[in-house]
């Protein structure tokens, strides 16, 4: 399978890299671009554990080819703490012990960063909607639902 | 104890920043140059002859290293159990890769390595193998039928185990009382379902002649025994490595068949080969749990007490006996009675081989279904006697003044014994805590509407701290750091947390200061592992052992400097101190002072490096109550969970924090099984729900808005020096009973009984509309 040029963005940075066409998104951020934070929980977009920010908005890497990820502007996990200082919405779960074993963590922080740029004053039941698409075997959500909370009022208050 | 400075505190934990960031290490993250990956051929039938496979044309892929066999394994044997080894369950064992027949539909029949897993995968639709198929063996009752085909000949029939457990004289007892009742009842099949599947890592060293293995888990050093002896090499040669895990819940890290092929193709290779299971492979690979029929009889008096209570049921042990096989089976039989006083009791199970998915253990093994046969059986005699099914619990419990308590069950053949509690006061406090009598009359008013809302009780006790033993090390080292070295393992519970914890309580040093270690057998060459809720009850046990020793060096070490009495002294923020003084030293000093050939106390021997066991000789038993609040749309057949309440009483919180985090959490396993998660099986004994699309897991909307904890402290172990009990698996126990009582409660009055889980859409339709039928 002939190799492919894909140049994109991502965290800021222009990037680039080759691979087949075949290529998915996911593999592309974590084994050509080392990027493996953004993990693969199930590959046919149901779990959420590989959700990326692209062009503003929430999705799963694990669906998209890389090559369709060409010219666009990508955020990943590692895009959240400003050096040591972690994001409000990396500090609140850490603080509401909103994460466990941590591996479904940086694709729920993905899904909450879109949508908090969207909805930043979030009711209990839109949060519980928009976290509907991540699953979590660990925590039962409830201190990853205050967390979001947490989150919203801190970055509010900025 | 002094006064507790770190035990007890809500501590953040101190994995978080790394796995916040992106910057853990699973093992799928671990990646060596020229490291090549590898994919499984899997069967696609249930039950057939294996007549050929032939693997030239996937070798002839360019990109293919290497496809392997049983064949070139030589005369590899079948994986060995971890617990509990019995001589009929060792005729079941599996081999790395099937020869001669496949038994359920995923067993591994050859092993491809590629340059990267996108053409491993093409490489797997190239090989071809002829079948002849067998008549597969799908149901767990008729597989011990004599018209069944048998699995493993040697064995004779299907049944592998029959366990029989006896207390007292139950056939006379249920015989001689006077209201008697029978059921069935059936657990489906589901399983932990950790989000992140398994994987390993293999590179063999020739030159040192070591192999490595990262993504070992749960239990490293007992698989680096069963790795060494599958490929006869020394225990020594194999380092187990331990990665952060993405979730274990009792599947991940027992020894699978690719334990074994991957480092085996790292051998045969000499390059490193990484293998990182998908999740369609995991549906079918890892190890399945829960299914069990039971066939209840009970014996009651007219006031509720219970006479005799007998079940004879059938376990679903799949194709193999896995490492855990045995664990769920003897497990459901131990506890059916739970916190009851049953003096006349039979448990009887046949651990059946059917052609489908091994099973294991999950989360609570054997616990979550005899709790579920129990409860309902208990809510049935309420029933039948016109009683609150509360008045009926509270007439049976085991009383504190019976303590320790002999059940008369055994697990793996030690008597289960309850060390502490007093059962019916926290059964009270539950009842109070979720205002047990105004729900009863809001339910009065809710059916007076015809709306059905229900009230579900379970009662529980657990079995944690589980042998046989575990080891810390804690060493002071030339920086005067603090570092842990702990025999127990992380799936993600917060661990290292609640380990630094312990060990800044002796030590005075907090506990984001101490360095924790685990899961690399090069760095800790003994240990035992996660599993049983053990791991704060062992490996905190032996770390408290450890850390204790090396405060008493230090304070004997400085008092012998400073020439003052050891009594005087006091640990403070990584220096010994004589208070009130501006006499000090350092650990770092300290770890100076303590080098060989320093000027030491008489018979004190150099070094602030101290080793301790901790061997368990009777296991802690925490126990709780689950209540469970539901409405059910009896158009739609969808359960609402409105309130649920965990009382839980485990001695010694060390974090309560990461306790309300298990229970919460173990909870939504426990939901899922309740209502959603069923692994199902056509009678072909093909795999139904094979992704996530079919096998559903609870999400945020399924959960109820809040899952109180009333976390209790009242009653420590008596086994062990801090008095914990475990916490890892008493969120998850008791729910399929209580969300199960609540149903049939909210539907009582169309006359329904609930026998069977989960309680999907599909199914409380199907009851309802049974109901409606037969009325």
């Amino acid at each position: 399978m002939s190799q492919r040029v894909i140049r994109l963005q991502v965290n800021g940075q222009p990037r680039e890299g080759e691979a087949p066409a075949r290529k998915l998104l996911v593999d592309f951020l974590r084994e050509d671009l080392g990027l493996t934070g953004t993990h693969v929980g199930c590959e046919h977009g149901v779990c959420g554990a590989c959700t990326i920010v692209m062009d503003g908005e929430a999705v799963r890497s694990c669906l998209l080819f890389a090559v369709q990820a060409e010219g666009a502007s990508i955020a990943t996990v590692e895009s959240l703490a400003d050096g040591e200082r972690l994001h409000a919405l990396q500090q609140s779960f850490h603080e509401c012990h909103a994460l466990q074993c941590g591996f479904c963590t940086p694709g729920i922080l993905m899904s909450m960063l879109a949508f908090l740029s969207e909805t930043p004053a979030p009711t209990e039941e839109q949060i519980r909607v928009a976290l509907s698409g991540n699953l979590c075997r660990c925590t039962g959500y409830q201190n990853i639902v205050r967390a979001v909370q947490m989150a919203a009022a801190r970055m509010a208050g900025k | 104890m002094r006064k507790a400075r770190y035990i007890g505190i809500n501590q953040l934990r101190l994995e978080d920043r790394r796995l916040l960031t992106g910057t853990g290490k699973y093992v799928a993250d671990v990646r060596f140059p020229g490291m090549a990956s590898a994919a499984v051929l899997r069967s696609q039938e249930a039950h057939a002859r294996i007549l050929e496979i032939d693997t030239s044309r996937a070798r002839a892929l360019p990109g293919v290293l290497a496809v392997f066999t049983a064949r070139d394994l030589g005369g590899v044997g079948g994986i060995p159990m971890r617990l509990a080894p019995r001589e009929a369950l060792q005729k079941c064992f599996q081999k790395p890769l099937a020869s001669d027949r496949v038994r359920y539909v995923g067993e591994p029949v050859a092993l491809v390595v590629a340059a990267d897993r996108y053409i491993a995968e093409d490489a797997l639709e190239l090989i071809d193998v002829s079948l002849d198929a067998l008549p597969p063996v799908a149901d767990l009752e008729l597989g011990r039928s004599a018209g069944a085909a048998v699995l493993h000949a040697s064995l004779g029939g299907n049944v592998a185990e029959h366990i029989v457990m006896r207390v007292g004289d139950p056939e006379g007892a249920l015989a001689r009382a006077p209201v008697r009742l029978k059921e069935r009842f059936r657990i489906q099949r589901h399983t932990g379902i950790p989000m992140e599947t398994r994987g390993l890592l293999a590179a063999y060293d020739r030159g040192t002649d070591t192999l490595s293995v990262w993504g070992a888990a749960k239990v490293p050093h007992f698989n680096r025994q069963i790795l060494a002896d599958l490929l006869g090499r020394p225990e020594t040669s194999v380092r187990m490595i331990e990665t952060d895990v993405g979730g274990g819940f009792g599947v991940r890290g027992e020894f699978y068949p690719e334990d074994f092929l991957v480092p085996w193709a790292a051998i045969a290779l000499g390059r490193p080969v990484q293998w990182i299971e998908d999740r369609l492979e995991h549906m079918m690979a890892t190890n399945h749990s829960r299914e069990q029929v039971h066939y209840v009889e009970v014996g009651v008096r007219r006031d509720g007490t219970i006479e005799a209570m007998l079940t004879r049921a059938v376990h679903d042990m799949g194709a193999y006996v896995r490492t855990n096989g045995f664990v769920a089976p003897e497990r459901a039989a131990a506890f059916v009675p739970g916190p009851y006083r049953i003096r006349n009791f039979l448990a009887e199970v046949d651990c059946v081989m059917t052609t489908k998915t091994p099973t294991g253990s999950y989360r609570g093994p054997g616990r979550y279904e005899a709790a579920f046969v129990r409860e309902r059986t208990i809510d049935l005699v309420a029933r039948e006697l016109k009683l609150d099914p509360a008045e009926v619990r509270r007439r049976n419990f085991v009383q504190p003044q019976e303590m320790p308590y002999n059940v008369g069950t055994k697990a793996f053949g030690h008597d289960v014994i309850y060390d502490s509690g007093d059962y019916p006061r926290l059964f009270g406090q539950a009842l109070e805590r979720a205002g047990y009598e105004a729900l009863r009359a809001e339910q009065a008013e809710a059916r007076a509407k015809g709306r059905f809302m229900g009230i579900g009780l379970a009662p529980f006790v657990e079995k944690t701290g589980v042998g046989p033993w575990e080891t810390a090390r804690v060493r002071i080292d030339g920086s005067g750091a603090v570092a842990i070295y702990s025999g127990v393992t992380s799936v993600g519970q917060g661990m290292e947390t609640v380990l630094a914890q312990i060990c800044a309580e002796q030590l005075g040093v907090p506990p984001e200061k101490i360095i924790v270690r685990h899961g690399d057998t090069a760095e800790i060459p003994q240990g035992a592992g996660a599993y049983g809720s053990r791991g704060t009850v062992t490996g905190g046990s032996a770390l408290w052992d450890a850390a204790g020793k090396v405060r008493d060096k230090l304070v004997r070490l400085a008092a012998h400097r400073m020439e003052v009495s050891a009594e005087e002294l006091e640990l403070r923020d990584g220096a010994v101190v004589l208070p009130g003084t501006d006499l000090s030293m350092s650990f770092r000093e300290l770890a100076r002072a303590a080098l060989p050939g320093q000027p030491m106390p008489a018979g004190m021997e150099p070094g602030l490096d101290i080793s301790a066991y901790y061997v368990v000789k009777e296991t802690a038993h925490p126990y709780g109550v689950h209540v469970a609040v539901v409405d059910v749309d009896a158009e739609l057949g969808v359960v609402k969970v409105r309130k649920y309440l965990i009382a839980y009483d485990i001695g010694v919180a060390v974090n309560p924090m990461l306790v309300e985090g298990q229970l919460v959490g173990g909870f939504a396993q426990g939901l899922g099984g309740a209502l959603l998660e069923e692994l199902v099986y056509s009678d072909k004994a093909q795999l139904l729900t094979g992704s996530f699309m079919d096998y559903l897991l609870p999400t945020s909307v399924e959960m109820p808005s809040s899952v109180e904890v009333l976390l209790m402290q009242e009653a420590p172990s008596p086994h062990n020096a801090l008095g914990l009990k475990g916490a890892g698996e008493g969120g998850t126990v008791a729910v399929g009973a209580a969300i199960a009582n609540a149903v049939e409660d909210a539907l009582a009055p169309l006359g329904i009984r609930v026998t069977t889980l989960p309680l999907s859409p599909n199914a409380i339709f199907e009851l309802i509309r049974a109901a409606r039928k037969a009325g």
